[in-house]
């Protein structure tokens, strides 16, 4: 019977779970991760733009880079972390998000567009 | 070639099986990950809905009308640094300085508990103002999207306070290092998963 | 706020006596038969004292291949209830032409074919697909069980209470008469205020925690687990369908468990998700099921597929032809699936670009389906084989899949589904391919793994007249179909005017009973081949002399499954061994390490069918607490950290001898 102690399934020579954690990559992910929050807010707070789209697509694209940077710096996934499928789930993952967002989104307007003709203003408002 | 193999006569010189026990990797970072994944397919899912109805007012009130961005700001920002006080509690761990690592995450729980408090708040502001779920689809893709976020984020709050009081009992052996791991993917994902909400939801949503 | 009556109590919610459907004969019936049955089934386990051993042996088993066996149990039980469905829509659009309403009246009929399909996919072919996979892929792959064994047996308890609740629905309340995928607005709480909806609900949520927590189980094990030595190209085929068909369930059922939750959502809270009014728009809700059901029927054929990779090698004698092409094909299968889904709704006015994408897609993913085909066709070629049971099944499968692929390619054509979406030709092509694909390929894994599971094979010649109604059944039963889709026949209908259709319907039911013939021949089958089991004993492990690891074990094989862990250097390691004159290990055995037994899996389910219960009836004192249980003994069972035991070198050594023996005295 094996004591709570020693409960590692014998895998005594198996890799300290938590060795990829560093100072390092936890402060610099935190600093970049504080600008990439704090820019977006400015931009709509202040109106930095006079377009929403521009607006919506800058903010979305920052959104992506401090993603990608809590990912790396925070989740620590890389090319080695279990073997590669750490990485590999994620990008599948990532791909199927994107063909369910965007596919959706694209199938529903037309859906909209074409079975609910009305101007933008009805819209917002039927009840 | 593993070394613990087994050459019988007849084997043509092929080992066919390992005569020292065979340890099998861990699988459960692996799991978890995996786990989080299908999490990530739930977030998309909700930010899919929201994306199609987030405009459907219903003659009601609009996020314009409703999203305090201040508020959403000081959220945000209890949120990051939870992240971060997490991570200072792994690096405690690692240097198996268990009474740091036990402080620093009960930090990271207030931090939560904090962002907890501040968005019901918020939603019972919401709802006390007439802009509840049953409102329009838009509140209801709204309160559904950030409401099972929230309801992530208290499961982690539960979940850190249990694996406190474990590592309390029994330190950091292995399964406690291997679970203090798996929350810390979680904890993470639930940050990644605010970005795409105060973004997409908040930030994008008091757009005219 | 959806209105709740008066009358709602606050133990009860708004169950009460009326919910026992006492004025529905043939319920009465029915509920008289299972009572007596489960009656005669409990009171015998307790006669033979048999609950002690089936509390420890089998319910609190960890181990893979008991839980394996168990889900296939529970498939094959559900197989009757859902073809009993299948036989009472046959007999009614046999029947009701003109005057004749037949004996099932729509708010019948459509409970009917709606639990038909929930049963069919849900609760028959995904239960018996994970149990095979289950069973087999750990002995494949040369490990010892799954990557989670407690999360193993705790996702087939929760498979269990789904089954569990909408077989209720039977007796208490009624059952969801939306089809089997539900659909808002008739599926909101407007149109649908009664129990039926929140049954279907409850019921797939909670089989679906346990459906996506064993494709994450399954998958770490695949990638995790394997021997060494088997690199991912030298994994059996059918692992390698085990490992896509895992990933789909991960990435699928997330999207189920959204589209269910945001309709609860709408019943429960009053939102406005998929409602006609409020700004809702319950093409959303189609939108999102398909995500998940197109990916679903590719989880329920790619074992299928991978089945047949295992059969035609085995029963042909011919190595596999073109491995790493049935592999790229899984593969392409896997994520193409992800790309077709609007073809389930053409005709809802998505427009022609959008259509014309989804129509191309579709048509690609029948290629690499194809590619397979002609692999195991190449691979019968000059082989030498051999028509045991599960060849035959496969060959039927070649025939008739491919028929069914081709109506699915031809649906796959915008402008043609506009004619024949909801008719009977769909109905038509999708049995084609899931009875074609999916069941004939379960039989044909049943047959083929059931002497590794059991010790003795399978009749065959009960085996062979189950396959022969079921092939003859089938064709005679839906072909039909496909000429009354094509006259313009709609789906679900419980009732026809025009009298010139009606032939095609009583051949279709004289095909229903062929095949519950087949049906009938297989569960005779396995009382004759039990009874036969010494004649049908299996000796040597190895009774098709087949090519893979999970061969190499003695039949059953012992709970540890290998005494020692193989080492791989080919594909089909199991005939590479014979090939170079391998003998069995007699010594120098060690204690192996493995998983203890559960009692939180069973617990957990059981509150968790409390819960569902509790909150379809709208018992909320009663859903709260039990919702605060299960999250009580799940944050306890995490408490326990001795979750494993060691079995000693002794037993292993004896466990082995006794198979040397056997094989000695068989030789």
């Amino acid at each position: 019977m094996s004591h709570p102690a020693t409960a590692n399934n014998g895998h005594d020579h198996e890799e300290d779970p938590l060795a990829h954690a560093s100072l390092h990559s936890y402060l610099l992910g935190f600093a970049l991760a504080a600008i990439l929050t704090a820019v977006p807010f400015f931009i709509v707070m202040a109106n930095v733009f006079s377009s929403s789209r521009v607006t919506g697509l800058v903010i979305l694209a920052i959104a992506i880079v401090q993603i990608v940077v809590h990912v790396i710096y925070f989740l620590h996934v890389d090319f080695q972390s279990e073997g590669g499928w750490n990485l590999l789930s994620i990008v599948f993952t990532l791909v199927l998000v994107v063909i369910a967002l965007s596919g959706s989104i694209w199938i529903m307007y037309h859906l909209d567009h074409n079975m609910m003709p009305m101007s933008l203003h009805d819209m917002r408002n039927i009840p | 070639m593993p070394e613990h193999t087994a050459t019988l006569p007849g084997d043509a010189g092929r080992q066919f099986y390992l005569t020292e026990a065979h340890h099998t990797k861990n699988g459960t970072l692996l799991g978890f990950w995996v786990y989080v994944m299908s999490d990530c397919l739930i977030f998309a899912c909700l930010f899919a809905t929201y994306g199609v109805l987030g405009r459907n007012y219903n003659g009601g009130p609009t996020g314009a009308d409703l999203f305090d961005l201040p508020l959403v700001a000081l959220n945000t920002s209890l949120l990051l640094l939870s992240s971060i006080t997490y991570g200072f509690a792994l690096l405690q761990g690692r240097k198996g300085r268990v009474g740091s690592l036990l402080g620093w995450l009960a930090v990271t729980g207030l931090l939560g508990a904090g962002f907890l408090g501040l968005e019901i708040y918020e939603f019972t502001h919401l709802i006390a103002e007439g802009a509840g779920p049953q409102r329009s689809a838009f509140l209801s893709a709204f309160f559904t999207l950030v409401g099972t976020h929230g309801l992530h984020v208290t499961f982690g709050i539960v979940w850190l306070v249990v694996l406190m009081v474990q590592i309390g009992m029994h330190g950091l052996i292995i399964p406690n290092k291997r679970r203090l791991m798996c929350l810390s993917m979680f904890w993470h994902f639930l940050d990644v998963v605010w970005i795409g909400v105060f973004t997409v939801v908040y930030l994008m949503g008091v757009l005219p | 706020m959806p209105d709740h009556p008066v009358t709602d109590s606050l133990l009860f919610g708004r169950l009460s006596w009326d919910a026992i459907p006492y004025h529905e004969p043939i319920l009465v019936v029915t509920f008289i038969g299972v009572a007596l049955a489960a009656a005669a089934v409990l009171g015998a386990i307790t006669y033979f004292r048999l609950w002690g051993y089936l509390w420890r042996e089998w319910f609190t088993s960890i181990d893979h291949k008991k839980i394996g066996i168990m889900y296939v149990v529970l498939g094959l039980i559900m197989l009757l209830r859902g073809f009993a469905d299948a036989l009472m829509m046959r007999s009614q659009q046999a029947i009701a032409f003109g005057e004749s309403a037949g004996y099932l009246p729509p708010h019948h009929y459509d409970q009917i074919f709606t639990a038909h399909g929930v049963i069919m996919i849900f609760f028959m072919a995904m239960p018996l697909v994970t149990g095979l996979m289950n069973y087999v892929v750990p002995l494949q792959i040369g490990a010892r069980d799954v990557a989670f064994p407690f999360l193993n047996n705790f996702s087939f308890w929760m498979t269990v209470v789904g089954a569990v609740l909408v077989m209720l629905s039977l007796f208490v309340g009624e059952f969801a008469r939306t089809g089997w995928l539900a659909y808002p607005p008739l599926s909101g709480i407007l149109n649908s205020p009664d129990v039926g909806v929140d049954y279907y609900i409850w019921a797939l949520q909670i089989a679906g925690v346990g459906t996506l927590l064993s494709g994450v189980n399954l998958l770490v094990t695949i990638v995790k687990m394997r021997a060494p030595g088997m690199s991912m190209m030298r994994m059996p085929i059918f692992t390698w369908t085990a490992l896509c068909t895992n990933v789909l369930i991960v990435v699928s059922f997330p999207v189920l468990t959204v589209a269910l939750a945001l309709l609860a959502l709408d019943r429960y809270l009053g939102m406005n998700f998929f409602t006609a009014d409020g700004g809702g728009n319950a093409m959303m809700y189609v939108n999102l099921i398909w995500i998940w059901g197109h990916p679903e029927v590719y989880i329920l054929v790619l074992p299928a597929f991978g089945i047949f990779s295992e059969v035609v090698p085995t029963f042909c004698r011919k190595r596999l032809f073109g491995y790493a092409s049935m592999v790229y094909a899984t593969v392409v299968i896997t994520v193409l699936s992800y790309l077709v889904w609007l073809h389930h709704f053409f005709t809802m006015g998505s427009g022609a670009s959008v259509n014309s994408f989804f129509g191309i897609t579709t048509m690609i993913i029948s290629i690499p389906t194809g590619a397979k085909v002609f692999n195991w066709l190449f691979t019968m070629f000059r082989g030498r084989i051999r028509f045991e049971v599960p060849m035959l099944w496969t060959v039927g499968f070649m025939v008739t899949f491919v028929i069914g692929g081709m109506t699915g390619v031809l649906l796959a054509v915008p402008p043609a589904d506009f004619a024949l979406h909801n008719s009977l030709f769909l109905i038509a092509h999708f049995h084609n391919v899931i009875i074609g694909g999916v069941v004939f390929g379960l039989f044909a894994g049943i047959t083929y793994w059931f002497p590794k599971a059991f010790g003795y094979r399978l009749d065959s010649y009960w085996g062979k007249w189950s396959f022969w109604l079921w092939l003859t059944g089938f064709y005679l039963a839906f072909m039909p179909l496909y000429v009354l889709g094509l006259l313009g026949v709609t789906r679900r209908m419980n009732h026809f005017d025009d009298p010139s259709l009606q032939i095609w319907f009583q051949l279709a039911a004289l095909g229903a009973l062929l095949i519950a013939g087949g049906i009938a021949c297989f569960l005779i089958q396995l009382y004759v081949s039990f009874k036969r089991r010494e004649e049908l004993r299996d000796h040597t492990g190895d009774p098709w002399n087949a090519r893979t690891l999970e061969w190499s074990t003695s039949s059953p094989p012992p709970a540890y499954n290998y005494a020692f862990t193989p080492l791989v250097h080919d594909r089909d390691a199991w005939w590479q061994m014979k090939q170079l004159g391998y003998t069995r290990p007699q010594g120098g055995f060690i204690p192996i390490h493995m998983p203890a037994n559960t009692w939180a899996g069973i617990v957990l389910a059981g509150i968790s069918l409390v819960m569902g219960f509790a909150l379809i009836w709208h018992m909320w004192p009663l859903a709260i607490l039990s919702f605060i249980a299960v999250i009580g003994v799940a944050i306890f069972h995490t408490f326990n950290y001795n979750r494993d035991y060691y079995v000693p070198a002794d037993d292993v050594a004896r466990c082995e001898a006794d198979r040397t023996r056997l094989l000695a005295s068989h030789a």
